[in-house]
């Protein structure tokens, strides 16, 4: 009798765990696939996507079956309704992708209401995983890239910085976060200047940075078109990059921007948590997949997608297959792992990315222009959350 | 082309006749119950194309009926959308004043803007709605204190509807509110083109000389729509607020008063129903391509809208017509 | 001061000239026909992407893709207009503006799935990169020679408008559409090549904005609102007009940005609505849509 009544709680655990294997992890790659965005949603895509490739589609005996849904641009009202819709329509289990603040602080309430565990591998804004305690990310913060420049300015020889940032909120983020620690660090701010988002034409504005004499003129810009006409602009106004440093964040210099500056982006120093030109076994080896797969190189939100999968498939392994926001989150917390940019760390406090900033240069290389990285501050926390919980 | 053929009855007779309600009336409405009862996974979906449909009406209402043209009709969205938002995040969060807060700021402001609003028309009356409309979205912009900036206005929160019903993850309670607020401000705007006023814009819109010199006031008829189609916007924007907690610039965008108005183009202009119509297509098919093909679903949207102006002149609401008229003709 | 002055009026003119080639012939086709070409941009998106290709993958010199951004513009523009534009001549201006708005959506689809949807990269030769010092100013070459192409254009434009006889079928039809019918002008035949025309203008526009805004499948959607700007400035059918619209535009954007960063991005939509409603009919237009 016993045996038998064994037997059946054995049989029923097999058909238990069978169906629970049948049934796959579905996530929710929300991004902008089209819009004035589409090519960061399309990169954060590519990133994810290579990874399901080379770890195989099926992790802790489960498949993971990948949704995905087009944000179309900065629209939290849609971002909340593709992310409520995933959840009670898709019945899915993991919401992940956000290329935008808005979008994902959106959908940062649907993680915390429906308790699904988020991946947010692009949106940069320091406040985005507090408005869910499932919420990790695996890109970096405005303040953290920006906070790290700004200390390491200060500390080498730069005396003098003009600021000239995009006057919205992750712009005026990233210059209170440098400014902070590049004056607390012993700099001054000669002059600081925004520019409006949509701004194509730099010559007026960088003319004003240039009449102030700074030793560098940092710039923060959200990308786009804007590095190139930066770019340009620096080029027309006669401004020497090895007399006037010019700093910024890893978009001013990104793939697409060195392509079309040029010779015009040497000299250009900026502060990144990624670039193609890594040095690391696992980086090349990376860099040479990403190319196969999409005959392009792989840029700061191909890796957020790349990471953003791993801590998927890392977390899932963890819980040994289990989808819920908790075990999940509770996984998550504190995980370490070797990234092509280097070692990175889930903060278990705060749930937001720890890693290293690396200090790079646009140097021509074979011909080739290259951010060439040349100094780091490692282990970087975000800042404002620091000092949220220091003033608890 | 169907105004011009209208049959010489005595006014109020014609009036009457139009305000009827019809069989096909009542069952679209009842149709646009049937999310809750067969499709409770597409609820949220349902109810924010019935806010767009519903800021889509408010368009019809002026450049249906009045004939103004306005490429900055997402200015008056957004300022409900913030006024509602705003209110919700100082400790206002009562979902029904919340509406009207928003309705009356747009409304406000749209009071403002007819004055020059009225005075103008073809190609400039649209580039200048356009300059308002960027004026507005911009200086939402510079005010982050107040609107939050590119970041979206944080900590919007809306409470129970009355205090009972809360907004519920499926959308169950947003869809019924969405529901029927859309269904009291489409009875009012049913009412009102029926209306003698009703009447006026349509001779406005087809001769305004004419109308002048039978001694309307045609610019007071004009800036009187242009206000209650601006409330309507302000009420639509405020429904967003409410059932999503989120408010962001692009309710002021440029991108939202181009949307809206091709949606209704492609409804059906003039029509009363053209704007809930086109907003359901437009964002169904929108829904569909994209789950289909998220990359490219631009692509098969665009073939839509051609294939209707091919064959549906004056957009379905309008071809569906004809085509009944057809019907008509052909069974009697 | 006064150096700045001649900077941002030298920029300011230059990007007024790029703006003039992008909607010159949109504001010519829309005087002549009435028909409202919200796809005008997309034309000028072909031109940027030939370029591109033309440079990136057969190794063309600059100068001599230019003339192809032009030539295949204008091509692709014909045909659409002969196959699909010249059914809806009659048809109202809101089913002109769907249908011409879904032709954008076609456009935008296709350049991201044939382009990707990443910034066109483009390398122009050294020479045309430099920057000249004139009197302790400094003057982009690019900029120069985006004036000089483009007040070229124009010379060409007004001399052909105003001294060939094809110009003055262009203006009678123009004037009055009707009338120009009733005096034997194959006003359909004139509107086709005008409207080739145009659309070239806007490819070669395409192709030189890549240096100044670059490329990417948005191009056909974020330059339709300038180009509609400069359109209703300088009113409908006028090249002069057109010519100082962009002008004043451009200036007016470039000094803003100068001299009053904080409010500049309002300087523009200030000056559109205060102009129209001084002028609903633009500065040089005769008369309504």
């Amino acid at each position: 009798m016993k045996g038998i009544s064994i037997a059946m709680a054995g049989a029923a655990a097999l058909a238990a765990s069978a169906a629970f294997a049948q049934t796959p992890v579905k996530v929710g790659m929300i991004v902008d696939y089209t819009g004035q965005f589409a090519d960061t949603g399309n990169q954060i895509d590519n990133g994810y996507k290579l990874y399901v490739k080379q770890h195989g589609d099926t992790v802790a005996g489960r498949k993971i079956e990948t949704i995905r849904k087009d944000n179309g641009g900065m629209q939290p009202d849609v971002a909340k309704r593709l992310s409520q819709e995933f959840v009670v329509r898709d019945k899915g289990d993991i919401i992940a992708g956000f290329d935008l603040t808005p979008n994902a602080l959106a959908a940062g309430d649907v993680s915390a209401e429906a308790k699904k565990f988020m991946v947010v591998m692009n949106a940069a804004t320091s406040i985005i995983t507090t408005k869910s305690p499932y919420m990790t990310r695996t890109s970096s913060t405005t303040p953290q890239l920006n906070g790290a420049l700004g200390t390491w300015a200060a500390k080498n020889g730069i005396k003098k910085v003009y600021t000239l940032v995009s006057d919205y909120g992750p712009g005026l983020d990233a210059v209170a976060a440098f400014t902070e620690n590049y004056t607390a660090a012993g700099g001054a701010i000669v002059g600081a200047a925004k520019f409006p988002v949509a701004t194509l034409d730099f010559s007026a504005f960088i003319q004003a940075a240039k009449d102030s004499n700074p030793d560098a003129i940092y710039i923060w810009t959200p990308g786009g078109t804007q590095p190139a006409a930066i770019g340009k602009a620096l080029a027309e106004r006669g401004v020497d990059t090895s007399k006037v440093k010019i700093l910024g964040q890893d978009e001013l210099t990104g793939v697409s921007a060195i392509a079309s500056m040029g010779d015009l982006s040497i000299g250009i120093i900026t502060a990144a948590m990624y670039d193609f030109s890594h040095k690391s076994p696992m980086n090349e080896k990376f860099v040479k997949d990403f190319q196969d797969e999409y005959k392009r190189m792989p840029d700061i939100f191909a890796i957020g997608g790349y990471d953003g999968a791993t801590a998927i498939y890392k977390a899932l392994e963890k819980t040994g297959g289990k989808a819920d926001g908790e075990s999940l989150i509770a996984a998550a917390k504190g995980m370490t792992w070797e990234s092509p940019r280097g070692t990175i760390l889930i903060d278990p406090e705060t749930r937001d990315i720890v890693q290293t900033v690396y200090i790079r240069r646009v140097t021509k290389v074979d011909g080739k222009l290259i951010n060439v990285e040349f100094d780091k501050v490692d282990n970087v926390k975000d800042p404002v959350k620091e000092k949220m919980k220091a003033a608890k | 082309m169907s105004d011009a053929s209208v049959p010489a009855k005595p006014p109020a007779e014609f009036l009457a006749d139009g305000a009827r309600w019809r069989w096909a009336e009542i069952a679209f409405w009842l149709a646009a119950t049937l999310p809750y009862f067969v499709a409770q996974d597409y609820l949220q979906l349902a109810g924010q194309v019935l806010i767009t449909g519903l800021f889509a009406m408010s368009l019809d209402l002026i450049l249906g009926y009045a004939g103004v043209v306005s490429l900055g009709h997402a200015a008056f969205f957004g300022l409900g959308a913030y006024a509602c938002g705003v209110a919700s995040k100082w400790g206002w969060g009562e979902p029904i004043t919340g509406l009207l807060i928003g309705g009356a700021f747009a409304g406000i402001v749209g009071y403002g803007a007819s004055f020059i609003v009225s005075r103008f028309k073809g190609l400039a009356l649209i580039m200048i709605t356009l300059g308002l409309n960027q004026l507005v979205a911009e200086a939402a912009n510079s005010a982050h204190g107040l609107t939050g900036g590119a970041d979206g206005l944080q900590g919007v929160h809306t409470w129970d509807l009355l205090g009972y019903f809360h907004f519920d993850l499926y959308g169950v309670t947003a869809f019924w509110y969405i529901l029927a607020v859309v269904f009291a401000c489409f009875l009012l705007t049913r009412r009102m083109v029926h209306s003698p006023f009703g009447l006026a814009l349509r001779g406005i819109r087809e001769n305004s000389t004419r109308m002048v010199a039978i001694g309307a006031a045609n610019r007071a008829h004009i800036r009187k729509a242009f206000v209650i189609a601006a409330f309507m916007a302000g009420v639509a924007g405020a429904l967003l607020t409410e059932t999503t907690e989120t408010v962001s610039l692009e309710t002021l965008s440029f991108q939202r008063s181009a949307d809206v108005l091709v949606m209704l183009i492609l409804g059906g202009v003039g029509q009363l129903y053209g704007g809930v119509v086109g907003a359901a297509i437009y964002m169904v098919a929108r829904d569909r391509f994209s789950d289909v093909n998220p990359q490219y679903w631009y692509f098969w949207i665009g073939l839509l809208l051609i294939a209707v102006v091919v064959f549906l002149p004056n957009g379905i609401v309008g071809g569906l017509k004809k085509l009944g008229g057809y019907l008509g003709r052909a069974g009697r | 001061m006064i150096g700045n002055i001649i900077g941002v009026l030298y920029d300011g003119f230059a990007y007024g000239m790029l703006l003039f080639l992008l909607s010159v012939g949109m504001s010519v086709t829309l005087g002549m026909m009435n028909f409202v070409n919200l796809a005008h941009c997309a034309f000028a998106m072909i031109g940027g992407f030939v370029t591109v290709t033309l440079i990136n993958n057969f190794g063309w010199p600059f100068l001599a893709t230019l003339p192809a951004a032009f030539a295949a513009a204008a091509a692709v523009s014909v045909v659409f207009e002969r196959i699909l534009f010249r059914r809806f001549y009659r048809a109202t201006d809101l089913d002109q503006c769907l249908l011409t708005i879904g032709v954008v959506f076609v456009s935008i689809a296709a350049a991201a799935y044939f382009f990707g949807t990443t910034q066109q990269p483009v390398r122009l030769p050294d020479w045309i990169r430099g920057v000249v010092a004139i009197g302790g100013h400094n003057f982009g070459v690019y900029r120069f020679f985006l004036i000089v192409v483009a007040l070229a254009i124009t010379g060409a434009l007004i001399f052909g408008v105003e001294h060939t006889s094809f110009g003055a079928r262009v203006r009678a039809a123009v004037d009055n559409q009707r009338m120009a019918r009733g005096l034997g002008i194959n006003v359909d035949r004139v509107f086709a090549l005008t409207f080739a025309l145009g659309s070239g203008l806007a490819g070669l526009g395409g192709a030189l904005a890549i240096e100044v805004v670059g490329l990417d499948p948005q191009f056909a959607f974020t330059y339709l609102v300038y180009v509609l700007i400069v359109v209703s400035l300088g009113g409908m059918g006028s090249v002069g007009g057109a010519f100082a619209a962009a002008v004043l535009l451009g200036v007016s954007d470039t000094a803003g940005k100068y001299y009053m960063p904080q409010v500049s991005a309002f300087l523009i939509y200030v000056i559109v609505v205060a102009l129209l409603m001084w002028r609903p009919l633009g500065l040089f237009g005769k008369r309504h849509a």
